[in-house]
C-alpha cells in the first residue's frame, strides 16, 4: 500500500513537470503577445521595452528560461509577478481560493445528497413514474446553460432583482462578514453550479447501480436472505458507488482549477475562475499561467487522491 | 407416505417483455424428499434455473405471473410473503450458483461475507458469527480457515470460491440446498471434488439437494432422481438407474449420447442434437421437441403429450407420444450405434386413429 502511494506521488510530478513545460511552451515559446510589451504599459519606449525583457529572463536562451521557470514554480513556488497588479500571482491566487472553495465545498455536497439519492432511487424503482420524472428533469437541467440557469435564478430569487427576493443575490459575498452571511450568499450560486452537475450524477450514479444490481453476488446476497434496504446499501450501493469517486475527484479539481468561471462571473464571486475571466480580459499572461500551472496541480493532486481512494474502495486494486 | 420436504404441483412462471409472454416454465411437477438428491436436467433456456429461482422467490417480479404451488413442508411458497420468504431463504432454503468468481461480492472479506448468511439469520454476536464461519471454511474443506476468513474473494481459486458459495449455503443449516451448475465454471478436476463435497456433506448434514445442470454426466454419480426439462416442461423423470438404463424421451437419448464416455471406441463420435432450443415466446405446436425430433409424426405436431407412466415402469415418467415398444426399440438400436435418420421406419405413419393422447391426465400427483 505504502509503495502504490509512493509510485503515484512520484507520478504526479511527473505528471506536474510534463505540464509545467506545455504551459511554458505556449506562453514562452508561441506567445500570443509580447510580455515584455504588455508588462510596459502603453507608453514606453524600444529601451524601456528591452530593460523589462532583460529583467524578466526574456532575452536569454529558451532552455534557460525554461530552467528558471521551472525553479522558480517548483523550488520557490514563484509565479512571477501579475502585469495588471503587479503583485505575485501567488498572492493573488490564495486571496481568491477562498471564495472558489466555499463555492465548490457547498456545490459538491448539494449535488452529491441530490445525485446519489436521485441516482439510487430511481435505479431501485426502474421504470417508475418517479424514475421517469427524474431522468427527465435531469435531462432539461444537463442541457440548461450555467449562465442562463444563474441569471434565471437571480431573477426569480435574488433579494434586490428577484420575483421572491428571498435570497442573497449578485455580489453578496464580497460584503458578507460572518460565516453565516457567507453561507446565505452562497445559496444562490451553489444551487445553480450543483443543478447540473447533481443532474449528471443521478444518471451516472443510475446506470452504475442498474449494472451493479444485475450481478451475480446481488442474486446472492439476495438468495441469502439479507433484506432487501440491505441488499441495496450494502451490497449494490457500494459497488456502484466506485465508479462516481473518479468523476468526483475529477470535477472538484476542476472547479479549484478556476473552472466556476461562469458561475463566479454571473453572481460576481471573488474566486479564482473571476481573476482567471479578468485575467483573459486584459492579456495578464501570467496570472492566466499561474492560474493554469496551479489548475493542473489541483486536478493531479485530486486524481492522486481518487486513486488512493480507489485502493480503499476496491480491494483487488491493493493487491495487484 | 410422509409428506415430501419439497412439493412442486403444475408451477408456471411466466415473464411478459416487450417481445411477448415468455413462458420459463409451464406446469412442471416433481417432489424432494429428506436425504434425496434431485437432478434437474436441460439445456439454457429450458426454465431449469427459473423454476429453481422462483422456490426460493427470486423471480418475484411485477413482470412475472407465477401460477401452481411449491409445498416446502406444507407451506405454499408461491403464497407466502416477500418477508415470510426472505425468512426461508438462505436459512431452511439455500442457493449455490454456477459462476463462483461473480457471485461472491468483491469488495468484502469471505469471513464477513459468511457471517452476513449467518447473522440474517440468527441473533447471535459478531464473534459468534465469525467462529461459525471459520467452522463452516473448515467443513466445506479450505484449509487454513482462520487466515483465509480474512482473505478477500479473488485471492482464493475457482474451486476454492465455490466451497466458500457451498459454505455460505451451509450457514443455517438448510433442509435443501439448491445447486444452480455447482461445476460448469470449474475445471473437471476440480468438478469432481466440488461433487464430491455435495455428497459428503449431505450424507453428514442429512439435507435435500436439488442439482441444475445441462450435463447429464454431472449428475449421474450423486442423484436419485432426474428430471429432464425442455422448453420449459418435463419431459421425462425417473430415479437416475432409469434414466440411464431404460431413458424413454428422443430429447433424453440426444442429451445421453452427447455424453463423452470411457467405455466406448474412442473414435465413437458424440451426437449432437441438431437444430436450436425453441423461443418461449412462439413456441412450436404440438409436442415442443417435434421440430427437432428424429422420429417425429405428423401428427406430433398437433398433439400436445402430457407426461405420464411409463407402462411396467412404475416411478418413470415421460412426455412422448411415441408408443411404449416403439421407443424402446429405438433405444435398444441407437445403443447399437444405429443412426436416427436410419431408424425413422420404426416409426411410419400407421394409418390407426389418434389414440385419446389429448384426455390423458397429467400424473403430477404421483411420487417421483
Amino acid at each position: 500500500m505504502g509503495r502504490y502511494i509512493i509510485r503515484r506521488v512520484l507520478w504526479c510530478f511527473a505528471m506536474l513537470l510534463i505540464v509545467s513545460a506545455a504551459v511554458f511552451f505556449i506562453f514562452y515559446v508561441l506567445p500570443s503577445a509580447d510580455p515584455a510589451v504588455l508588462r510596459a504599459g502603453r507608453n514606453a519606449g524600444p529601451q524601456q521595452i528591452a530593460a523589462i525583457r532583460h529583467s524578466l529572463g526574456l532575452d536569454k536562451p529558451i532552455w534557460q528560461q525554461y530552467l528558471i521557470y521551472v525553479r522558480q514554480v517548483f523550488l520557490h513556488f514563484d509565479f512571477g509577478y501579475s502585469y495588471q497588479y503587479n503583485v505575485p500571482v501567488r498572492q493573488l491566487i490564495f486571496s481568491r481560493l477562498p471564495a472558489t472553495i466555499w463555492l465548490t465545498v457547498g456545490a459538491v455536497i448539494i449535488w452529491l445528497a441530490i445525485g446519489l439519492s436521485v441516482g439510487i432511487l430511481s435505479a431501485v424503482k426502474r421504470r417508475s413514474i418517479l424514475d421517469r420524472t427524474s431522468m427527465t428533469t435531469s435531462l432539461a437541467f444537463i442541457s440548461a446553460p450555467v449562465f442562463w440557469l444563474g441569471l434565471v435564478a437571480l431573477y426569480l430569487f435574488a433579494n434586490d432583482i428577484g420575483q421572491f427576493p428571498i435570497l442573497p443575490g449578485q455580489g453578496s459575498y464580497a460584503s458578507a462578514s460572518t460565516v453565516f452571511q457567507k453561507a446565505a450568499s452562497m445559496s444562490l450560486p451553489w444551487c445553480v453550479l450543483a443543478a447540473a452537475t447533481s443532474a449528471v450524477y443521478a444518471r451516472y450514479m443510475r446506470a452504475s447501480m442498474i449494472d451493479t444490481l444485475s450481478e451475480d453476488y446481488i442474486r446472492t446476497a439476495r438468495a441469502k436472505g439479507v433484506p432487501e434496504r440491505t441488499v441495496i446499501r450494502r451490497h449494490a450501493v457500494r459497488s456502484a458507488i466506485t465508479p462516481i469517486v473518479t468523476l468526483l475527484g475529477l470535477d472538484i479539481g476542476i472547479l479549484l482549477a478556476g473552472n466556476a468561471i461562469l458561475t463566479e462571473t454571473v453572481f460576481n464571486i471573488p474566486g479564482v475562475g473571476r481573476l482567471l475571466y479578468n485575467a483573459i480580459n486584459v492579456s495578464d499572461l501570467t496570472t492566466i499561467q499561474g492560474i493554469t500551472l496551479f489548475g493542473a496541480f489541483f486536478i493531479v493532486f485530486f486524481n492522486l487522491i481518487v486513486d488512493i481512494a480507489y485502493a480503499y474502495l476496491d480491494p483487488r486494486v491493493r493487491y495487484s | 407416505m410422509s409428506t415430501p420436504l419439497l412439493q412442486v404441483e403444475d408451477l408456471r412462471v411466466r415473464f411478459s417483455t416487450d417481445d411477448g409472454i415468455v413462458h420459463a416454465v409451464d406446469g412442471i411437477s416433481y417432489t424432494v424428499d429428506t436425504g434425496q438428491t434431485l437432478g434437474i436436467v436441460g439445456e439454457s433456456g429450458s426454465g431449469k434455473t427459473v423454476s429453481s429461482l422462483t422456490t426460493l422467490g427470486l423471480t418475484r417480479a411485477k413482470n412475472t405471473t407465477i401460477e401452481g404451488r411449491i409445498l416446502f413442508e406444507g407451506r405454499d411458497l408461491v403464497t407466502l410473503s416477500d418477508d415470510e420468504l426472505r425468512k426461508i431463504r438462505g436459512n431452511e432454503i439455500a442457493m449455490i450458483f454456477q459462476d463462483p468468481l461473480s457471485s461472491l461480492h468483491p469488495f468484502y472479506k469471505v469471513g464477513a461475507q459468511l457471517s452476513e448468511a449467518v447473522l440474517t439469520h440468527r441473533s447471535v454476536g459478531k464473534s459468534a458469527a465469525r467462529a461459525r464461519s471459520v467452522e463452516l471454511l473448515e467443513l466445506v474443506g479450505i484449509p487454513d480457515p482462520q487466515k483465509r476468513v480474512d482473505q478477500f474473494p479473488h485471492e482464493f481459486s475457482g474451486g476454492m470460491r465455490q466451497r466458500v458459495m457451498i459454505a455460505m449455503a451451509l450457514a443455517n443449516e438448510p433442509k435443501l440446498l439448491i445447486a444452480d451448475e455447482p461445476t460448469t465454471a470449474l475445471d473437471v478436476t476440480v468438478q469432481a471434488q466440488i461433487l464430491g463435497l455435495l455428497e459428503d456433506l449431505q450424507r453428514r448434514l442429512g439435507m435435500a439437494i436439488i442439482v441444475i445442470t445441462h450435463d447429464l454426466g454431472v449428475v449421474a454419480e450423486i442423484t436419485d432422481h432426474i428430471a429432464v426439462m425442455y422448453a420449459g416442461r418435463i419431459v421425462e423423470r425417473a430415479p437416475t438407474e432409469a434414466i440411464f438404463g431404460s431413458p424413454q424421451h428422443p430429447y433424453t437419448w440426444g442429451l445421453l449420447r452427447s455424453i463423452p464416455r470411457l467405455d466406448t471406441p474412442r473414435d465413437e463420435e458424440l451426437v449432437p442434437i441438431s437444430g436450436r432450443p425453441p423461443s418461449l415466446i412462439q413456441r412450436p405446436s404440438g409436442c415442443h421437441f417435434h421440430p427437432r425430433c428424429p422420429y417425429v409424426r405428423e401428427a406430433h405436431k398437433r398433439i400436445d403429450p402430457r407426461l405420464e407412466p411409463v407402462t411396467g415402469d412404475p416411478g418413470h415418467f415421460a412426455a412422448c407420444l411415441l408408443e411404449t415398444d416403439v421407443r424402446s426399440r429405438i433405444w435398444r438400436a441407437l445403443q447399437a450405434g444405429e443412426d436416427p435418420a436410419s431408424l425413422r421406419h420404426l416409426v411410419v405413419e400407421d394409418q390407426q386413429p389418434m389414440r385419446a393422447h389429448a384426455t390423458h391426465r397429467l400424473a403430477s400427483q404421483e411420487e417421483l
